[in-house]
């Protein structure tokens, strides 16, 4: 296990390191560069030559990386992303307080979403064939082909405006647990989010599920008088629920995307919303900050995602190298 | 052999986001034995009635699928010769004592009523859809295009190259794509033109993983052998052999990725970053609606939505039943 989880580390860096790359080369294709950007588009060449001077722009590419890398390494507590022409205030400050409020509202989703999936996923496989069985699948259907930024809104006009059961947006308080405050206002946005989550890992879960059933160690748990209920729930679910975990840890980025549409269309201040706005003010510096860091929180949670797979699978957890 | 949990067996690219699958299994390794079809639909153990419907009803959604695309094809790009409506000349509508204003609900002359800006819906939809179609097209072909030359090149070439190209893709398919599609649109600045690449640009990673594993299996089978043996170079066995060998898994991922694309486009126009005005898309008149969702204006809103849902749910229900249609073949055990 300790092989696999180290394995699992390296590319976890590998790839951290190449968001990083990707994230430094963006921001070196900005038209006309960052002097323009920051200084405006009237910025006469001279201008430009003593920014660059003033900021270490005019050194080789090569350093100027080296020189990114270790400011967002060192100090570790403090990284460093640039500044933020919008806000002026460091790209770090900025999202540090909504990075919070996104993890709780994609969190709690997730988790959301899990519950509802799983059992779903086997009561689909309990009836299979049934009318329940294909009213889900249908329901499943419809929800995966619902884009959320439709349903969001969709949920708006018909729960906060017509029937206003719910409010439109959640408080925008500065703290990440204001959220609490008022559960009502996390409905529909946990709803819009969890809605597609929730049909693809039934789906998933329905489908692992069924593969289970027709392993081997499910025909010798029948064979030596297990009864169906413990084939299925002792058998059966633990070994169906473990791609359920990668299938969680390779969606975590279509979630972290799917946050982006929820957060913009409840109004809900987190780090989506956050870039959304940064982008339409042509804030680049925070745009790129907050997509390096929404990956870095993605591979983050893929990883948290393999290990408790590699808790979860015997084959792992007893030293198999996989 | 037949397996009752593979009647059910559903793939697992498909019912999430299919931007975010590992390569399927059931592409590694197939044997020349089991490449022989079956014939028939034959992998289901219910009754025969059972199994008819079902391929009746999957039949059913294809060509469903297919009607309802070529209807928006024909909506989109006939449309506006039949219905003509001012959709681009804000002034001319401001001067135009005949028209109707906007905001205005549907009503004679207006079956969809008209948008904020004054534009007619019915006239703006067919306008928007040909944005989003297009876009959705090209931008799927092209992300098809590079993915496929990507990822077959990759696993023809193997070893170290496979490993560095593969790990590209890794930290491309890490980062949330709606970030990487925000951040490319703020620093280019989005045009129609720009879009399909950006959209392509975030959507080839899928297709190369995909062909790259098929490539891996196909590889090894004795007819690239043969031709090796004969003196074909590389450029001959992935263009000839390798490539119209997968072109089933090729041209699924096409038919969804279709759908994909228009939904990234729609999700990009909704938080504001699709064509520039007056040109529009779906997205973006979603997106106009939605802010004035407090006042009732349902046609700024049903409209849209509806097209965008229609269209990507008639591409996913082709893409199912081509899928079926080519792979089930190869998946059969």
């Amino acid at each position: 296990m300790l092989g696999f989880l180290i394995r699992r580390v390296i590319q976890a860096v590998i790839v951290i390191l190449g968001v990083v790359l990707i994230v430094f080369l963006l921001s070196q294709l900005i038209p006309g560069g960052e002097c323009k950007a920051v200084l405006g588009p009237k910025a006469t060449p001279s201008n430009c030559v003593h920014f660059n001077k003033l900021n270490g722009l005019n050194a080789p590419l090569l350093v100027q990386f080296g020189r990114y890398v270790k400011d967002l390494v060192w100090p570790f507590w403090h990284p460093n992303l640039g500044y933020s022409y919008k806000f002026n205030q460091g790209v770090t400050q900025v999202i540090a307080e909504r990075l919070p409020k996104t993890l709780v509202l994609v969190g709690t989703a997730t988790a959301i979403s899990l519950l509802i999936a799983i059992p779903l996923g086997i009561l689909q496989v309990v009836r299979r064939n049934k009318p329940s069985d294909y009213a889900l699948t249908g329901v499943s259907f419809v929800l995966y082909a619902m884009p959320p930024f439709l349903l969001g809104t969709l949920l708006i006009i018909w729960f906060a405006f017509d029937l206003k059961w719910f409010p439109v947006s959640p408080p925008s308080d500065a703290s990440a647990w204001a959220v609490f405050s008022d559960p009502r206002a996390f409905v529909l946005p946990l709803v819009t989010l969890c809605a597609i989550t929730v049909a693809s890992f039934s789906r998933y879960m329905r489908s692992s599920m069924m593969d289970a059933l027709t392993e081997d160690y499910v025909r010798t748990a029948r064979a030596k008088g297990a009864s169906n209920r413990r084939v299925l729930y002792g058998h059966a679910l633990r070994n169906a629920l473990i791609p359920i975990l990668t299938l969680l840890g390779l969606s975590l980025p279509a979630i972290v995307s799917g946050a982006v549409i929820t957060e913009t269309v409840f109004n809900y201040p987190g780090m989506g919303q956050l870039t959304v706005y940064a982008a339409s003010n042509s804030d680049i510096p925070l745009v790129l900050g907050t997509t390096l860091v929404a990956t870095v929180a993605t591979v983050i949670g893929s990883l948290l995602a393999d290990v408790l797979y590699a808790v979860a699978d015997p084959r792992i957890r007893f030293g198999g190298n996989r | 052999m037949t397996d009752p949990a593979k009647e059910f067996h559903e793939d697992p690219a498909y019912g999430f986001d299919a931007s975010q699958t590992p390569v399927p299994m059931g592409f590694e390794a197939i044997s020349p034995e089991e490449m022989v079809p079956e014939g028939g639909e034959g992998q289901s153990t219910g009754g025969i009635g059972i199994q008819i419907l079902r391929v009746f009803v999957e039949n059913r959604l294809a060509v469903a699928g297919l009607i309802v695309i070529v209807l928006m094809v024909l909506f989109c790009f006939v449309g506006p010769m039949l219905y003509h409506t001012n959709q681009t000349d804000q002034q001319a509508l401001l001067i135009n004592p005949n028209a109707p204003g906007p905001n205005v609900g549907p009503g004679p002359g207006r079956p969809l009523g008209t948008d904020g800006t004054g534009f007619d819906i019915l006239g703006r939809l067919m306008y928007g859809g040909q944005v989003s179609l297009i876009v959705g097209f090209a931008s799927a072909a092209v992300a098809t295009i590079v993915g496929v030359a990507y990822g077959a090149l990759s696993g023809y070439f193997g070893s170290w190259s496979d490993a560095l190209l593969m790990r590209i893709v890794d930290i491309g398919l890490s980062i949330p794509v709606l970030f990487l599609l925000i951040a490319l649109v703020t620093i280019f600045h989005a045009s129609e033109t720009l879009l399909i690449f950006v959209i392509a640009l975030v959507s080839w990673l899928i297709p190369a993983r995909l062909i790259r594993g098929e490539t891996l299996s196909l590889r090894t089978r004795e007819y690239v052998q043969a031709v090796r043996v004969m003196g074909g170079g590389g450029q001959r066995i992935v263009g000839r052999h390798i490539i119209p060998n997968a072109i089933g898994t090729i041209v699924v991922f096409a038919t969804f990725q279709v759908a994909d694309s228009i939904l990234l486009l729609a999700a990009l126009g909704f938080l504001g970053f699709g064509v520039p005005s007056p040109q529009t898309d779906w997205g973006s008149m979603l997106s106009a609606g939605a802010d004035a969702a407090g006042n009732g204006w349902w046609w700024q809103i049903y409209p849209a939505g509806l097209c965008i849902v229609l269209v990507v749910v008639a591409f996913n229900f082709v893409g199912d039943s081509l899928r079926d249609a080519l792979e089930v073949r190869l998946q059969r055990r």
